[in-house]
């Protein structure tokens, strides 16, 4: 049998046997249903994101609320758009029967309720709103779409490794800032398929939080502001930056802007250096540039990118220090954040109702795998090689054997579901046993005291 | 709270801060004649407050209102009544608002409002107090650590246009505690706790008063429906229903039938008298064939107000989106969208059309065109709209003056003045006031449309 060799993936060698099996194996690249049927029964790591969900309440610990993952909502998207909403179950192989024999093209996860979804109808005549969200992670969701009016190598679902940076850049913003100035801990980033990245923030304390706070977090990562219809996007007026858009500026946008996006977004060109220069509030300044750049004047010797160029010009007309007018005072750095900083969709993460695709689904349009991201490795993360459903299932079929019982284990999605076990899922397991754990043991003092005359 | 007929029996005078914090239902006497009469005066109030704020009165503006208000409504001929009245009142307005979902979260808005300006104008040796009577356990930040954060905390206070005073103190709180000043970035924040000056210790009361509000509101629509209303049937509940209503501006959620639109004429309809905003999102829809959420619901709900049946809405909302995503897409991801606006589906509230005072708050994104374009636009972009619409050139100035000193609704009346040549006295409040003013001008003239 061809395939001995354990990474056939990589370097082929292509000789006449080989490449006869990899035909037979390669399946064609889209996204069927019989496929997804096949990666729900064999690479759909069920079981993690039944340990994920249940937050450690699936332990034999008194304090466990046994209750907890039955009041979880999940949402599925059959074939044909039908959507079943209110899903619960009340274990992981309840969860794991109903998936492989729906077989969603997407499943979403919601809030933890205070009852089962399955019951709510008894609960909503006392019209008390007891049927209500308890418990959903805080999360943020990040779409290439939103950033159409600043990139040009793409447009609409197409994303290349030409914008892919954008992501980069948030993850990088984001995570820092919930890490170091919000004190979460527990932060999974997720591919979403196609376009952009999921943040899902699932320290307890984060998950308690009610809509104002999650609109509070939000608001504090908002900088971009209007549309086409208002001026200025971005605003950063006062005597200073606040310490947080001073870090995002320092240590991450403006590295980015000037390494990558300038030159592969070609921001300068002569075709698109007007809408900079509309953001310029000074007629001198930008007719002086303008006169620069009309000209294309520049000594034979210089290698540089143009964009880079003039942009090193644009700036020293503004930062030269002559500069008093507070309009122009921020003017770079609102450039470079118009360009480069994160764009949430605010609605995403205000609700903790509203519902976000669970990580590992497979994106219909794209049939790749919803894969997590190791933010400290982001800027090496490439969309477009994440394994794709046909991909996966050619894998399986060369039959590769590994020690444990796994089959994702052999494949190109092995080392994300250890990824996520071991950075994500094991960290915060063992800090939710302690959390309940101690609340145990507090609620029994309190009780033991109460008893006292 | 004991209410009783007639008689007028002073109570003691209670030990009670400057602003009662309205913890639990005092041990009064009232006269039913004052129950009511209390009510209506703080109403007032209320209603000023809810006035101010959708007219976009600045922080300044309003401080004055509220104290005006207050000092015009709230007085009584005795002077120790004075609290008692306030405490009364509110209690009583509890009882009126509490009993849907749209009135607690509007009691909730403004009283929470009122306390903060009133919170304001204390000083703060009365601010400390009222601050130590909602038990709030927040530490004032060490000399150590603030020397350490100093840097930080200054930044943050340039940030926002002032300085750090060189005696500051500051208070260590969860963030969870101060949303409104991190949505804002007004507070430095490190590993979860946010630094708060003394000066926006006003932020962490009034969250502590919303909240203790929002929770005891749930508690009395609970009474009131198990137990009070009955109870009350023949005494109180009959004024408590009707302060209810005698307060709330029409919501257009019932279309009168004179002003039903059909498909035929919407284009001529839209011209002639619909208010900007939704000028701006019927001609976006019909240049894009699309619009996002927020501009579905705004204008959706608008045309609902003005009469436009759920199949003649299905029909023109699927004609514009299907020249873009097709019939089959509409159906399947716009359809039910357009049924939920009008009550069938879902949880079946038939959701009313959204007041100005929405619209005003709402925050536009990329790719959207709800809003308020008095406000959302930028002075170039609402130039050539009000002049798309007819308004001369020196109309068009008064407009463009109201709206950059943030009048945004008395632009929208001045822009409606120039349309219609003819004034509007009660000024606009809602869209589809707007449309059916503008109906009733043209209909006069002779010129309306059917």
């Amino acid at each position: 049998m061809p395939g001995e060799e354990e990474n056939g993936r990589d370097d082929m060698i292509i000789d006449q046997p080989q490449s006869d099996f990899m035909r037979i194996n390669a399946l064609p690249d889209e996204f069927n249903p019989n496929y997804l049927k096949l990666y729900y029964g064999k690479l759909f790591p069920h079981a993690d994101i039944f340990r994920w969900m249940s937050y450690g309440t699936d332990g034999k610990h008194p304090g466990c609320d046994q209750s907890f993952f039955g009041r979880r909502e999940f949402s599925f998207t059959l074939d044909n758009d039908i959507y079943l909403r209110f899903q619960s179950f009340n274990s992981a192989s309840d969860m794991e029967n109903a998936i492989r024999e729906k077989c969603p093209f997407k499943i979403d996860i919601g809030p933890v309720y205070s009852v089962d979804p399955a019951k709510r109808h008894a609960y909503a005549q006392a019209g008390d709103n007891v049927f209500t969200p308890v418990e959903r992670e805080l999360v943020f969701d990040i779409d290439m779409t939103d950033y159409d009016d600043v990139r040009y190598c793409c447009s609409g679902a197409d994303v290349c490794l030409d914008c892919w940076p954008l992501m980069t850049i948030a993850i990088k913003v984001l995570d820092t800032s919930l890490r170091d100035d919000f004190g979460f801990n527990h932060i999974l980033w997720v591919f979403s398929g196609r376009r952009g990245v999921h943040c899902w923030v699932c320290d307890a304390k984060a998950r308690r939080l009610n809509n104002e706070q999650r609109a509070a977090v939000a608001d504090y990562f908002r900088v971009y502001k209007g549309n086409e219809n208002s001026h200025r996007k971005v605003s950063l007026m006062g005597q200073a930056l606040h310490p947080f858009l001073a870090r995002s500026y320092t240590n991450v946008l403006k590295d980015f802007f000037e390494r990558k996006l300038l030159s592969s977004q070609q921001l300068l060109s002569d075709e698109r250096y007007e809408k900079i220069l509309d953001m310029i509030p000074d007629e001198g300044i930008t007719s002086d540039l303008r006169g620069k750049w009309q000209d294309n004047r520049r000594s034979s010797m210089a290698k540089e990118d143009i964009n880079i160029f003039r942009w090193d010009q644009l700036k020293h007309l503004l930062q030269s220090g002559k500069q008093k007018a507070p309009g122009l005072r921020r003017c770079v750095e609102e450039i470079v954040f118009s360009y480069a900083y994160p764009r949430i969709d605010m609605e995403v993460s205000k609700h903790m109702n509203h519902l976000l695709k669970a990580p590992f689904c497979v994106h219909p349009k794209t049939g790749r795998v919803c894969v997590p991201i190791d933010p400290d490795h982001c800027e090496e993360f490439d969309p477009t090689t994440v394994p794709t459903l046909s991909k996966l299932l050619g894998e399986i079929n060369m039959g590769l054997r590994t020690a444990g019982d796994n089959e994702w284990d052999a494949t190109s999605l092995g080392q994300s579901v250890r990824y996520f076990r071991s950075s994500f899922l094991q960290p915060l397991l063992k800090s939710c046993k302690e959390e309940i754990e101690s609340s145990y043991i507090a609620k029994k003092e309190q009780s033991r005291n109460s008893l006292s005359w | 709270m004991e209410i009783v007929r007639s008689q007028s029996k002073p109570s003691g005078p209670a030990a009670v801060p400057t602003i009662p914090l309205y913890r639990s239902a005092p041990e009064l006497e009232v006269r039913l004649e004052d129950f009511e009469l209390f009510a209506i005066d703080r109403l007032r109030v209320l209603k000023g407050i809810s006035d101010g704020l959708s007219r976009g009165k600045k922080p300044d503006e309003m401080e004055k209102l509220v104290s005006e208000l207050w000092r015009a409504n709230m007085k009584h001929s005795i002077s120790s009544e004075v609290t008692n009245k306030d405490i009364i009142s509110h209690f009583v307005l509890r009882l009126v608002y509490c009993r849907t979902e749209e009135l607690r979260k509007w009691f909730l808005s403004i009283e929470t409002t009122l306390f903060r300006y009133r919170f304001q104008r204390e000083t703060s040796d009365v601010q400390r107090e009222l601050m130590a009577e909602f038990e709030l356990p927040y530490k004032a930040v060490g000399n150590v650590e603030y020397e350490g954060l100093k840097d930080k905390l200054s930044q943050v206070a340039r940030s926002i246009g002032q300085s750090l005073p060189s005696n500051a103190v500051f208070y260590k709180v969860p963030f969870e505690e101060v949303p409104d000043l991190v949505a804002t970035r007004k507070v430095y924040i490190q590993k979860g706790h946010a630094y708060v000056a003394m000066n926006q210790v006003v932020s962490l009361v009034v969250t502590q008063f919303r909240s203790h509000l929002s929770k005891a509101l749930v508690l009395t629509n609970r009474k009131w429906t198990s137990m009070i209303r009955e109870k009350e049937s023949d005494r109180l509940t009959p004024i408590v229903e009707a302060l209810a209503t005698s307060y709330l501006g029409p919501d257009y959620s019932q279309p009168k039938e004179f002003t039903e639109i059909s498909l035929k004429d919407i284009d001529q309809v839209a011209k002639s008298s619909f208010p900007l905003c939704m000028r701006h999102l019927f001609e976006k829809l019909r240049e894009d064939h699309h619009l996002k959420h927020g501009g579905r619901m705004q204008l959706g709900l608008f045309l609902k107000g003005v009469g436009l049946t759920l199949d003649d809405a299905l029909v023109f909302w699927k004609s514009e989106f299907s020249r873009k995503v097709g019939t089959e897409r509409f159906d399947k991801e716009y359809a039910y969208g357009i049924r939920h606006n009008y009550g069938k589906e879902g949880k079946r509230v038939d959701y009313t059309p959204y007041s100005c005072q929405k619209i005003i708050s709402s925050t536009p994104g990329v790719g959207d065109h709800h809003g308020c374009p008095y406000r959302h636009f930028s002075e170039e972009n609402l130039r050539a709209a009000l002049g798309k619409m007819g308004v001369s050139s020196r109309a068009l100035e008064d407009v463009i003056d109201k709206a950059r000193n943030r009048h945004y609704q008395l632009a929208c009346t001045l822009t409606f003045e120039a349309v219609h040549n003819s004034s509007c006295d009660a000024g606009v409040n809602h869209p589809n006031q707007y449309f059916s003013d503008s109906q009733s001008i043209l209909k006069s003239k002779g010129n309306s449309v059917a």
